[in-house]
C-alpha cells in the first residue's frame, strides 16, 4: 500500500514522542509515528525506578504516548520501517500488510542499543546466560521473570549508571549480584561490591555460564563463579535506518551528523534523541523532540535545506560533540568526555581563532555530558575551517579519544 | 515421523527386531548419511549426543559451498568434494537452503603468493575445475574496491559459493524423519556391545539399549573416541580450533567475492567472506588442540583476526562485531577423510571430516551407503524421499517480512519479532511447530536467526524467550 504523510516519525520513545506532540500541536498535518514494538513509549517502559521527571519509567512512557496522540498524532505500534524506497519513503512491514509511505518529513528517533559481548570482543566459551540491560530488564520488568528463569548469581559489567539500575533490576528479580566489574578507576558509585578498574577477560562455562575470568586493577586475574552476566553500557545508536538512506554519519558519535536543527545533511530528514549519540537521559532526548519541530515546520512551510555547514571536531579528552555540524547558531551544545577530570579547560577555535575558552569547575565525569555556554556559536565563520572543541585536564596529559570511528 | 528427547528408546516394530543402520553423530554428515538411507525400506536410527542436529562442528564453520578446487587430487576428498558441492548445489535449490555463488578470489599479497597463483591454477585442472583465471592488480581493485593495498593480483575461482551451515543439516534431518528415521537426541551413547554373526550390535546408552545390525560412526570430532567403543584404534582426531569474527550486515557493502588466502608455508591465513545472512565473516585461525571441547575465543586470537582482518579490507575494522565464535575441525593428520569399512563388524567409520565436511556431506552419505551395501546391507528398492521445503534465512531471497500475499495470508508473518534480523512471530511459531523443533534459544536461533543480529537480544531477546518457553511447553 503507498501512502502519504506530512510528517513521519521513526520510533516511539521520549524523543520521537515529543516531536510528534509538538508538530501535531502545532498543525502540521499529519504527523505519524511509527514504532515497532507492540507498545510505544521505547526504553523507559522497562525502568522501573526514578529518574524520568517525577515520573518512573514506565509512567513517563505513558504519558509521552498520551500527550502524542492528545495533540493528534497518530502513534502506530508494531509497525516496523525495514529500509527506504525513496529519498523520503520508508518501507514498512506491519502484520496488516506491507506500506510504502512517503513523508514531506522524516524523523528518524530509533534511539541507541547497547554493545553486546561480541561487539566487545570479551573472549571465552557462548554459554546461555549472558544478558545485556534491556533483554533482562524486559524480562523482568514487561515479562515478569524471576531468578528461577533469569539466574541465581550474577555479576554485571560496566561502570556508567545503568549498571547501577541493571544491579538493582537483578535483585528484584531475585539475583543475587556477586559483583560490578566497572572497568574505570572511580565513577559512579554503585551499590554492592564494586572492582573498580577491572575488565572480565574471559566467560566460562558449556551450556550455563559458570564464571567469568577478572583481571583486577593490579594486573592480577581470578575467576568469579556467576550463572549469569549482564554487558551494560557501552551505547552505540541504533543507526541502520539512517546508513541504509545514504544518512552521513559523524565519525565521533556514530549518529547521523546533524546541525543545530536536528537536520542530517539528507534534505528533508531529520534525526533526534539517542539515535544521536548512545544514551542521554529521556529528558534530554524528549527536549531534542520538541526542539526539532521548529525545523521541521518551516521545512514544511518550504525553506531551503542548509548547506553543510561548518564540522565540528572535538579533540583532546573529548568523545563526541553534538550537533556536528554547524549551520548557525546553537541553542545547545553536547560534550562527552572521555576521562574524569578535575577542574579541565574548554577551549573552542575556529582557525586558530579562540572563540571560547573556559576553565570548567569543580569534576567532568566520562558518564555525563557537559552543556557549555553557546554563545560563541554565533561567532563560528560560515566559510571557515573546522571548529575545534577541545577539553584538556590540569597539568594532565590529554587522552585521546577512543579509535571508533566509521568514514563517511 | 519419530524426534524423541527424552525417555526409554522405542523397541523394535516386533519382538526381538531390532535397526538395520544406526548412524551416531547428527551432524551434517551423520544427517546426510541417514537421509540416503531414508530411499530404502529400512528402519533406520540417527542417534546424538546432544540436543540438536548440527550442534558440534556442523554449526561453526566458514559456510562455504567448495568446489573443491584445491583438494589433494586423486584423493578421497576431492572427489567427494566435487561431487558433494554439486549434489548440495542442485539440493539447495530443491529445498530453499540459502546459497550464493558470490565466487572466490585468492588473492596475492606478495610475490611468493603471486608466483604460486599459476600452481594453484593447475591443481584445480587436476581437481575437474577449469573456470579459474588469473586476475591482475588493476582488475582485482575494481571486483574488490575496499581492498587494502598491496594486493598484486588474484586467482578468480568461480562457483565458490557461501550457504547456509545451519539450514543444511536440519534439512536432511528434516527430510530423514520424515522418510522414516528415528532421530534420538540427548542420547548420548556409553558403551557398544558389538554382536557375533546373526545378532545385532547392542549400544548401551544414556536412555537404554539400542539394537542395531549394522552401525555407522559419524561422531566428528570423537569419531575415534567411537572406534574405541567397538576396539578399532586407526587413527585420533586433534581437534584443531578456528576463532571467527562475524561483522554487522552495513559491513556487507565492503566485499563481493570469497577473499581467500593463498596457502604458505607459515600457515593457510584467514579469509574474509560474505555470508548468505547478510554479514561479513573473517577467520579462522588455526590452532591445534588437545580438548575437544575448547570451543571458546581467545583474546589472542580475536586481536589476530582483526590485524589480518584490518591488512585485508581496513574498512571492516570500523564496522560493529556482531558475533564471535570458535569451531573445532577434526584432524587426524592425514590429508584425507578417514573413512573406513569393516564389513565383519558391519561397521562403517565416517572419521576424519575435516573442514570440508558440509560441502561433500551429501557425496558422503552416498558413499557411506555404498559401503554399506558392500558390507551386505541388502538396500532393496529405492523409493522417493519425503519432500522439503526450508524457511529461508538467506537474505539474498525472499523474507516473509516483504512478502506481502504470505503477511494477507497469515498476518503472523508482517509480526517483526527479532528487528536486527527481520525475524517475524510466523517464522518462530513455524520453527517451534517443525518436524525436528529447536530444543534451546540457540537452536531457534540457527532456524530463524532470532537474537543472531547485531543487538544479540538486547531489544528482542525478552519477547523471543517467552515465545520459546511457551511454543515448547
Amino acid at each position: 500500500m503507498e501512502r502519504a504523510v506530512d510528517v513521519l516519525i521513526v520510533g516511539a520513545g521520549p524523543a520521537g514522542l515529543a516531536a510528534a506532540a509538538r508538530l501535531a500541536a502545532a498543525g502540521a498535518g499529519r504527523v505519524e509515528v511509527l514504532e515497532r514494538e507492540r507498545t510505544a513509549g521505547g526504553v523507559p517502559r522497562h525502568c522501573a525506578r526514578g529518574g524520568f521527571g517525577a515520573f518512573t519509567g514506565p509512567g513517563y512512557a505513558r504519558r509521552a504516548v498520551r500527550a502524542a496522540v492528545r495533540a493528534g498524532a497518530v502513534v502506530r505500534t508494531g509497525a516496523g520501517a525495514t529500509g527506504w524506497a525513496g529519498p523520503l519513503t520508508l518501507e514498512v512491514t506491519a502484520p496488516t500488510g506491507l506500506e510504502r509511505i512517503t513523508a514531506r518529513a522524516v524523523v528518524l528517533a530509533t534511539g541507541a542499543r547497547e554493545r553486546p559481548r561480541g561487539a566487545r570482543l570479551v573472549p571465552g566459551s557462548r554459554p546461555a546466560g549472558v544478558f545485556g540491560t534491556g533483554e533482562l530488564q524486559q524480562s523482568v520488568e514487561l515479562f515478569g521473570l524471576r531468578r528461577e528463569r533469569i539466574g541465581r548469581r550474577a555479576v554485571v559489567v560496566g561502570s556508567e549508571p545503568v549498571a547501577r539500575h541493571a544491579a538493582r533490576t537483578l535483585r528484584r528479580a531475585g539475583v543475587t549480584v556477586a559483583a560490578v566489574v566497572a572497568d574505570r578507576p572511580r565513577g559512579p558509585r554503585l551499590p554492592g561490591p564494586v572492582l573498580r578498574g577491572a575488565t572480565v577477560v574471559e566467560l566460562v562455562g558449556r551450556g550455563r555460564l559458570s564464571g567469568v575470568v577478572v583481571r583486577g586493577a593490579d594486573g592480577r586475574t581470578g575467576l568469579l563463579r556467576c550463572d549469569t552476566v549482564v554487558f551494560t553500557g557501552d551505547w552505540i545508536p541504533e543507526h541502520e535506518l539512517a546508513r541504509t538512506g545514504g544518512v552521513p554519519l559523524d565519525r565521533a558519535t556514530l549518529g547521523p551528523a546533524v546541525d543545530p536543527a536536528f537536520r542530517t545533511p539528507v534534505p528533508g530528514v531529520f534525526a533526534v534523541g539517542n539515535l544521536l549519540r548512545g544514551v542521554e537521559p529521556a529528558v534530554v532526548a524528549a527536549a531534542e523532540g520538541r526542539a526539532v519541530a521548529a525545523a521541521v515546520l518551516a521545512r514544511l512551510a518550504g525553506a531551503p535545506w542548509p548547506g553543510p555547514g561548518v564540522p565540528v571536531a572535538p579533540e583532546g579528552a573529548l568523545r563526541w560533540a553534538s550537533p556536528n555540524r554547524l549551520t548557525g547558531p546553537a541553542p545547545a551544545v553536547l560534550l562527552r568526555p572521555a576521562d574524569r577530570l578535575v577542574r579541565p579547560l574548554l577551549t573552542v577555535t575556529q582557525d586558530d581563532r579562540i572563540l571560547y575558552e573556559a576553565r570548567l569547575p569543580g569534576l567532568v565525569e566520562p558518564h555525563r555530558s557537559l552543556r557549555p555556554p553557546t554563545g560563541w556559536t554565533a561567532d563560528v565563520d560560515p566559510a571557515g575551517g573546522p571548529v575545534v572543541i577541545r577539553l584538556d585536564g590540569t597539568g594532565a596529559r590529554p587522552t585521546p579519544a577512543p579509535a571508533r570511528s566509521r568514514p563517511h | 515421523m519419530t524426534v524423541t528427547r527424552r525417555g526409554a528408546l522405542p523397541d523394535g516394530p516386533g519382538p526381538g527386531a531390532a535397526y538395520d543402520v544406526t548412524v551416531v553423530g547428527a551432524g551434517v554428515v551423520g544427517c546426510a548419511i541417514a537421509r540416503e538411507l531414508a530411499r530404502y525400506s529400512l528402519r533406520v536410527a540417527l542417534v546424538e549426543a546432544s540436543g540438536d542436529v548440527g550442534e558440534g562442528s556442523s554449526k561453526a564453520n566458514t559456510a562455504i559451498l567448495h568446489t573443491g578446487f584445491d583438494a589433494v587430487p586423486g584423493s578421497l576428498e576431492a572427489r567427494l568434494v566435487r561431487e558433494g558441492g554439486r549434489l548440495l548445489a542442485a539440493y539447495a535449490r530443491e529445498t530453499g537452503i540459502p546459497v550464493e555463488p558470490v565466487g572466490a578470489l585468492l588473492v596475492a599479497w606478495d610475490e611468493e603468493q603471486l608466483a604460486a597463483l599459476p600452481r594453484l591454477a593447475a591443481k584445480a585442472e587436476r581437481n575437474g575445475h577449469h573456470g579459474t583465471r588469473p586476475v591482475g592488480a588493476a582488475e582485482l581493485r575494481t571486483l574488490e574496491p575496499h581492498l587494502g593495498p598491496g594486493a598484486l593480483g588474484a586467482l578468480a575461482v568461480p562457483d565458490e559459493s557461501v550457504v547456509c551451515p545451519w539450514t543444511t543439516p536440519l534439512a536432511y534431518a528434516t527430510q530423514a524423519v520424515r522418510s522414516g528415521v528415528d532421530l534420538h537426541l540427548d542420547c548420548p551413547v556409553e558403551k557398544v556391545r558389538p554382536g557375533g554373526p546373526g545378532t545385532p550390535h547392542r549400544l548401551i546408552t544414556r536412555r537404554g539399549v539400542l539394537r542395531t545390525r549394522y552401525l555407522v560412526n559419524a561422531c566428528g570430532l570423537y569419531a575415534d573416541a567411537f572406534d574405541a567403543l567397538v576396539g578399532r584404534y586407526d587413527f585420533t582426531v586433534t581437534p584443531r580450533r578456528g576463532q571467527l569474527l562475524v561483522f554487522d550486515k552495513l559491513a556487507r557493502g565492503l566485499v563481493r567475492h570469497i577473499l581467500l588466502p593463498v596457502p604458505g608455508v607459515l600457515g593457510k591465513g584467514v579469509l574474509v567472506a560474505p555470508t548468505v545472512y547478510g554479514n561479513v565473516l573473517l577467520g579462522p585461525t588455526a590452532e591445534d588442540l588437545d580438548d575437544k571441547t575448547a570451543t571458546g575465543s581467545t583474546a589472542e586470537g580475536l586481536a589476530a583476526l582483526r590485524a589480518q582482518g584490518g591488512r585485508i579490507l581496513p574498512a571492516l575494522l570500523d564496522e560493529e562485531v556482531t558475533a564471535v565464535y570458535a569451531g573445532l575441525r577434526a584432524a587426524t593428520g592425514a590429508e584425507d577423510y578417514r573413512i573406513a569399512a569393516h564389513p565383519g563388524l558391519r561397521y562403517v567409520t565416517v572419521g576424519g571430516i575435516r573442514s570440508t565436511g558440509l560441502t561433500a556431506s551429501l557425496a558422503l552419505g552416498r558413499h557411506t551407503v555404498g559401503l554399506l551395501a558392500d558390507a551386505g546391507l541388502e538396500l532393496g528398492p529405492e523409493r522417493p524421499l519425503a519432500p522439503v521445503t526450508m524457511p529461508n534465512l538467506g537474505e539474498a531471497f525472499p523474507r516473509p517480512y516483504r512478502d506481502a500475499a504470505r503477511i494477507a495470508r497469515d498476518p503472523a508473518y508482517g509480526e517483526i519479532v527479532c528487528h536486527c534480523e527481520r525475524v517475524t512471530r510466523g517464522e518462530i511459531r513455524d520453527a517451534l511447530a517443525s518436524t525436528v523443533p529447536p530444543a534451546s534459544l540457540d537452536g531457534l536461533r540457527r532456524r530463524t536467526r532470532a537474537r543472531g543480529g547485531r543487538c544479540q537480544g538486547f531489544s528482542c531477546g525478552a519477547a523471543v524467550r517467552v515465545l520459546f518457553e511457551e511454543g515448547t511447553r
